[in-house]
């Protein structure tokens, strides 16, 4: 248990202090962008006017005390008011974030679910046609721009081929080309590591050693392959999953989805920073939230990984 | 006294006819980043066309040998009539000066402050290993937004932002090589001999790691070039009507239905260029430096 803790407390430290450093780096672009009052006023108000909403909005005080201000309000999810929507950024922000989820999740299972078994085959069929043209495709698909993919998607499969829509969120087809186009980088990532960790474990002596008892195919492949194989597969698995949500913001301005990515430019054009504030912010969360419950996961699986008490 | 050629070692090793095929297969992609810069270049001269010369009477015309006027479109023209190939031709100087120029930005932060890091450990290396986690546990691509939005898109901050995210990987990996050279014995010589830090440093250490610079910077070369398209493609980047790929892209998205080639011949350029130079990085690294595989 105590290593268990020993484990868990430097990587809640490390999560914590890119929780900050992401406050920090929101704040200072903020400051960067000047000053936000000529933009809330009509440009002929008075200099008093001026001068009220500074102090209002807690302009006229030191930075540093700005800066603990704004950190409360961020702890608090009050981000300010989204000057193009006129209600607060985070409820503008939170409205969004199903869609970008529910993209997501889908890419990530997809993604998952096609790599994993094509990488298996691949290795198990090492230097067949399949195993050629899968670990081909999967190239491509590492190199392919996730926004080129997309639009590539839609010319041949929507346009031409009229499979499915070309954009906006509805039933089950709206989600196909998006979540494929999110997906793909992962998968190919999956597919190529799930490749190699499958041939590093074939080459094991305990393989030889199933094989030689006359252990059945499958069975070496499923419970002694597999099944060590795992931990590597797992690690990238979960890794591709946090990168997902940085390639979502193509992907939603690709297939107009209306998710926080695509707000998040929408925003920049309509210059309402604190909408863009909120949607980065909350982005690097889910992202710092994910990757440290993959930690805590790969932790249980592999006992080799915690630190011994 | 040079260096001891440690990270070159095993080459000889390896050798053999695999070898023989990486080398071939480096070489050929490093030929193919020359020609892109060849074209590059000599873009005033190869493009048929002015890339920003518009044509209303000529608006998306599809590829064709012999247009209206009597003169190849080989790529068509795009909504204004300007012609495609021209447009990528000129499209490949914005990718390779902000690729190339990110490449030294990124590759002289990151070598610089791994190359401490390694060196000097303690204090230094926690902030700068800090900071490259932390720029790690953040999706780099809402940064650029958040900054390029505050900022405005210009060609400099396109440079800086697209160099900056991609120092970690120079930073990481150059911090562990540092750390194990640091502990050889020609570096403890020099250093009982009276060598300076700098001396060691810039004869002895930045040599060592040099392939290894190559490599990731090769990698790197191809990561920007995509990001530049990417942010480019999201209107934070280059801003029209200079031609870059991921402007093009955008541009073309309008009219996918009928004039796919506006978007989709810059897009194969740009997928080629960087399935081509991140395959280029893989040989180089299988050739010069294998023992980087997997990270």
């Amino acid at each position: 248990m105590r290593g268990l803790l020993g484990f868990l407390v430097p990587k809640l430290l490390r999560a914590l202090v890119a929780v900050w450093l992401v406050t920090t780096v929101v704040f200072v672009v903020m400051r960067l962008s000047g000053d936000p009052v000529p933009l809330l006023l009509p440009p002929d108000a008075p200099t008093s006017e001026i001068m009220r909403v500074r102090r209002e909005l807690g302009l006229d005080r030191a930075l540093p005390v700005q800066y603990a201000t704004f950190a409360a309000n961020v702890l608090r999810g009050d981000f300010g008011r989204s000057i193009h929507f006129r209600e607060p950024a985070f409820s503008v922000v939170k409205g969004y974030l199903g869609a970008t989820v529910e993209l997501g999740l889908t890419a990530f299972f997809i993604a998952a679910l096609v790599a994993v078994p094509i990488g298996l085959l691949s290795a198990i069929r090492r230097n067949t046609l399949l195993d050629h043209v899968a670990m081909g495709v999967a190239l491509v698909g590492q190199a392919a721009p996730t926004f080129f993919l997309g639009i590539l998607f839609i010319l041949l499969l929507s346009l031409k081929a009229d499979l499915f829509p070309t954009g906006g969120r509805g039933d089950w087809k709206n989600l196909v080309l998006p979540a494929l186009t999110l997906g793909a980088f992962a998968m190919a990532s999956i597919a190529r590591l799930t490749r190699s960790a499958v041939l590093e474990v074939l080459r094991a002596d305990y393989i030889r050693t199933a094989r030689a008892k006359g252990l059945a195919e499958w069975l070496v492949i499923v419970k002694h392959t597999l099944k060590n194989a795992a931990l590597p597969i797992v690690t990238i698995t979960g890794l591709q999953f946090g990168t997902l949500l940085g390639g979502a913001v193509v992907t939603e301005t690709v297939f107009s989805w209306p998710g926080i990515g695509r707000l998040a430019i929408q925003s920049i054009y309509n210059r309402d920073y604190p909408v863009v504030q909120c949607a980065v912010f909350l982005s690097a969360i889910m992202f710092i939230v994910v990757n440290f419950a993959i930690d805590l996961f790969y932790g249980l699986l592999d006992p080799r990984v915690r630190p011994r008490a | 006294m040079s260096a001891t050629p440690a990270v070159l070692a095993p080459v000889a090793v390896r050798g053999g006819a695999g070898g023989r095929r990486t080398t071939r297969l480096a070489v050929a992609g490093l030929a193919f980043v020359v020609l892109l810069g060849v074209v590059a270049t000599a873009a005033p001269w190869l493009a048929p066309h002015d890339p920003e010369r518009q044509s209303l009477r000529g608006r998306l015309g599809r590829p064709t040998l012999q247009a209206a006027d009597g003169r190849a479109r080989l790529l068509g023209t795009d909504q204004l009539g300007r012609d495609v190939l021209s447009r990528v031709i000129y499209g490949a100087r914005v990718s390779l000066t902000v690729g190339l120029s990110a490449v030294v930005i990124g590759g002289l932060v990151g070598a610089g402050l791994g190359i401490a890091a390694g060196f000097r450990r303690g204090f230094t290396d926690t902030v700068i290993m800090t900071l490259a986690d932390a720029q790690l546990a953040f999706p780099f691509i809402l940064l650029a937004i958040g900054i390029i939005a505050v900022l405005g898109p210009s060609f400099p901050t396109l440079i800086v932002v697209v160099g900056l995210s991609g120092w970690v990987s120079y930073a990481r990996i150059l911090r562990a090589q540092v750390i194990v050279l640091r502990s050889r014995e020609f570096v403890e010589a020099i250093q009982a001999l009276g060598g300076s830090v700098t001396r060691v440093i810039l004869r002895h250490v930045v040599p060592n790691v040099l392939s290894t610079i190559v490599v990731i910077a090769t990698l790197e070369l191809a990561r920007s070039i995509v990001l530049e398209a990417t942010l480019s493609f999201l209107g934070l980047g280059i801003q029209p009507p200079t031609p870059s790929w991921g402007g093009m892209i955008y541009e073309g998205r309008e009219y996918l239905d009928s004039a796919w080639w506006i978007s989709t011949f810059p897009g194969l350029v740009l997928m080629l260029t960087s399935l081509v130079v991140s395959r280029t990085g893989d040989w180089l690294r299988d050739l010069l430096d294998p023992t980087l595989r997997g990270e």
